[in-house]
């Protein structure tokens, strides 16, 4: 008879628990099915009065970030600064993919806030960023050695994001000749996207 | 005479609503010259999540990255893929979020199966409390006394 008396209570919990972790899940969060795979084969020509492009056959033998970005992307420019300084202090090499961009738009924009590209490459049609499973700008990507894609970052890069997430990775991956899928991401990397991510994902070319 | 003009108001308001059928993105130019090639698309695209505004499809959004996915699920069409061989390219890029109805596997059996389940138990809920509602004997009710009777007529003759 008690028991019967605790069943409503029971339901009640459960539905509530279960409410509960619901709202703690952030829909924007989107898994790549990117992951642990090879990066995906392109040959990106170079951006405006550069000499080389980008292709998949780059991305082997170092660890790196592959940053998409565009000059219509607000976020990007606010991560745009933090690209620099890693870049400047040569912490990881830096490679990028101009999605969707005018080329002069695209060049106006690097040469006035500092190009913090080892090397980069132009996808104007967007049809590199679909095979990446590009969605908003901007988005950067942890490249193994042996070009598997390891992590994605959505938004722009904070620099806690840099200190606590990607920067231990890239020292994981650095340090191992393990494969990417063994690699314990660090608890940053799982935290939710902030505010500005917000923003930049709403953000993308129309 | 009014109303028969009313009614046919709305009815007329009605077609036309249904006549217009939902908002659709697709550009000229974007449309295949084959129609049924075309018909494919659409189905297709219909049932492709836009991944910018997320809750429309690529069918139905303006956003750049669907207007891209639209014509590259045209063009895998034109190149001789089957419409399944489409979805599982779009899905190899963008995983199974990008389905808006989602794949029947592992991962997904509660999605699918909970709410058939849910309504299986509160059937049996429902069988039960019957059940046990049929079981109980029937109290005796006691007829209404002289009192009861004259306000019950009251009540009767208010009305």
């Amino acid at each position: 008879m008690k028991l019967k008396f605790l069943l409503p209570v029971l339901l009640f919990a459960g539905v509530a628990t279960a409410l509960g972790v619901g709202l703690t899940i952030k829909p924007g969060d989107l898994p790549s099915v990117m992951i642990n795979q090879q990066v995906p084969e392109f040959d990106l020509p170079p951006l405006l009065d550069r000499p080389r492009g980008l292709a998949s056959s780059d991305l082997t033998g170092k660890v790196r970030l592959v940053n998409f970005f565009a000059s219509w992307c607000f976020a990007c420019r606010l991560e745009h600064p933090l690209l620099n300084r890693i870049n400047a202090d040569g912490i990881v090499p830096v490679y990028g993919i101009n999605y969707k961009d005018m080329p002069e738009d695209a060049k106006a924009w690097l040469d006035r806030l500092g190009d913090p590209y080892a090397r980069s490459g132009a996808d104007f049609p967007g049809r590199t960023g679909i095979d990446w499973g590009v969605y908003g700008l901007p988005e950067t990507f942890i490249v193994d050695r042996q070009s598997r894609i390891v992590y994605r970052h959505i938004g722009a890069i904070s620099p806690s994001d840099l200190e606590n997430c990607l920067l231990p990775v890239v020292e994981k991956l650095r340090a191992s000749e393990l494969a990417a899928n063994s690699i314990k991401l660090p608890s940053a990397c799982q935290r939710s996207t902030q505010q500005i991510d917000l923003k930049s994902k709403l953000q993308t070319k129309s | 005479m009014r109303s028969s003009l009313v009614i046919t108001t709305l009815l007329a308001a009605a077609l036309l609503g249904f006549g217009a059928g939902p908002a659709q993105a697709i550009l000229a130019g974007e449309a295949l010259d084959d129609p049924v090639l075309e018909a494919r698309a659409r189905d297709i695209s219909k049932g492709l999540r836009c991944m910018v505004c997320q809750n429309q499809s690529i069918d139905d959004s303006n956003a750049g990255l669907a207007k891209d996915l639209r014509l590259l699920v045209r063009e895998r069409l034109v190149a001789g893929d089957s419409d399944r061989q489409v979805r599982d390219y779009v899905v190899a890029r963008y995983g199974d979020y990008v389905l808006l109805k989602p794949p029947f596997k592992p991962s997904t059996y509660a999605l699918w199966l909970g709410p058939g389940l849910m309504l299986m138990l509160a059937g049996a809920g429902v069988v039960v409390f019957l059940r046990r509602q049929s079981r109980r004997p029937p109290t005796a009710e006691a007829p209404l006394d002289d009192d009861e009777r004259r306000r019950l007529a009251a009540m009767l003759d208010d009305a």
